[in-house]
């Protein structure tokens, strides 16, 4: 299955890289979940959740940030926030 | 003759003491210098992103956006001094303060009206000192700034950049901060940060990499509205980390060279102590020689 790379970066560092099967972000109207292979986007994030699932399962990936973008392209999903915490990864229910 | 030797020896004590603290603000800078050099590698990435964000949004839509566009309203111009909190680094502090001052100088001379904003508190009293107006001035940071400084001055002059001509409003902000090259050379830089020249980013511009063409969320001026204040933020943080490693790496040097100064200082005393000792005593034993030599004849 087709996978996307995330680079997770905060004003001080990056905060989590890897490659994930999908990821929902809470944009600017709605949340979105992105796939591999989606068109290229940018889109201004909102304060909510984060969701990444890794590839080949594992644990969800959840934080909470405080507003930043996402880009999307190429496969490659860079996701730029100000303020970001890890949010206690309840165990993976999907 | 006695007195010399003690003037010489009280001498030694002092320079001694000197150079012990000397010998501490090095290794203090030295240790905190990987440190400060950390962050800024680590504060990188999030600039390398915005700024290719910024450029995409400013290259593939034709939002006509006020940070892109040169104001004609006003002749105010704001400039961002940034300089250290504290001395002994050398000619750190007043080689960023001559740059400013050859950039207020010019910018004058086409007519513009300088509003200064100051990083710093040796810029700060320089310019206190000389009875210059200030419009902003922050301090107690300048060897590990916090996102937290950045985010208040960034704040602060786009507040500036976004108000009306009549409330002192500005039409362009100009940053001056050293720039670390290496552990030896830092050197002193002007940016032009707003209006945006997009071109000339964090990361240098990569011709190879052709931008994609985005779909913008909602659209393309609101993505610019969310963006442009945290690239400005961005911007101004990675000024202060450049600025706090080149701090560092300056007072290291500055004091290494006064540690070796005290040390010249204090053989040389020790040798003219020496001297005195040894003449102190030829004195004495002439002295005496010529008493018995006086009595046997």
């Amino acid at each position: 299955m087709a996978s996307l790379e995330v680079d997770l970066v905060a004003t001080d560092g990056k905060v989590w890289t890897g490659t994930a099967r999908q990821l929902i972000a809470p944009a600017g109207d709605g949340e979105i979940g992105i796939l591999a292979g989606h068109t290229p986007v940018l889109t201004i994030l909102r304060e909510g959740e984060i969701r990444v699932y890794p590839e080949g399962g594992g644990p969800v990936e959840r934080w909470h940030v405080e507003g930043g973008f996402l880009s999307f392209d190429d496969n490659r999903a860079t996701i730029v926030v100000d303020a970001v915490s890890r949010t206690a990864s309840a165990s993976s229910a999907h | 003759m006695a007195g010399l030797q003690r003037v010489y020896k009280q001498r030694i004590k002092s320079t001694q003491a000197l150079k012990k603290m000397f010998r501490a603000q090095e290794l203090i800078a030295a240790s905190r210098i990987g440190r400060a050099r950390d962050r800024v590698a680590k504060a990188a990435p999030y600039s390398r992103a915005i700024t290719r964000a910024v450029s995409a949004v400013a290259t593939h839509s034709n939002v006509t956006h006020p940070f892109l566009v040169e104001r004609t309203d006003t002749k105010r111009v704001a400039v961002l001094v940034i300089a250290s909190d504290r001395g002994m680094a050398g000619a750190y502090s007043a080689s960023v303060i001559r740059e400013t001052e050859r950039l207020v100088e010019r910018l004058e001379r086409e007519g513009k009206q300088v509003a200064l904003y100051v990083s710093g508190r040796r810029a700060v009293s320089f310019y206190t000192f000389r009875g210059r107006d200030i419009e902003g001035s922050w301090s107690g940071h300048s060897d590990a700034p916090s996102t937290e400084v950045a985010g208040e001055i960034a704040e602060a002059i786009l507040d500036a950049y976004r108000a009306p001509a009549d409330e002192g409003g500005v039409a362009e902000v100009h940053v001056v901060y050293t720039q670390f090259v290496n552990m030896v050379t830092q050197r002193p830089r002007v940016i032009r940060l707003l209006p945006l020249e997009i071109v000339e980013g964090v990361a240098p511009a990569d011709d190879a990499e052709t931008l994609p063409l985005y779909e913008f969320e909602p659209e393309p001026a609101v993505v610019l509205d969310a963006l442009l204040p945290r690239y400005v933020r961005s911007r101004i943080y990675a000024s202060l980390l450049q600025a706090a490693a080149s701090e560092l790496a300056a007072r290291q040097r500055a004091m290494h060279t006064a540690t070796e100064n005290a040390e010249d200082l204090i053989r040389m005393y020790t040798r003219l102590a020496n001297q005195a000792r040894q003449g102190e005593i030829t004195q004495e034993i002439s002295e005496i020689v010529s008493g018995a030599d006086a009595l046997a004849s």
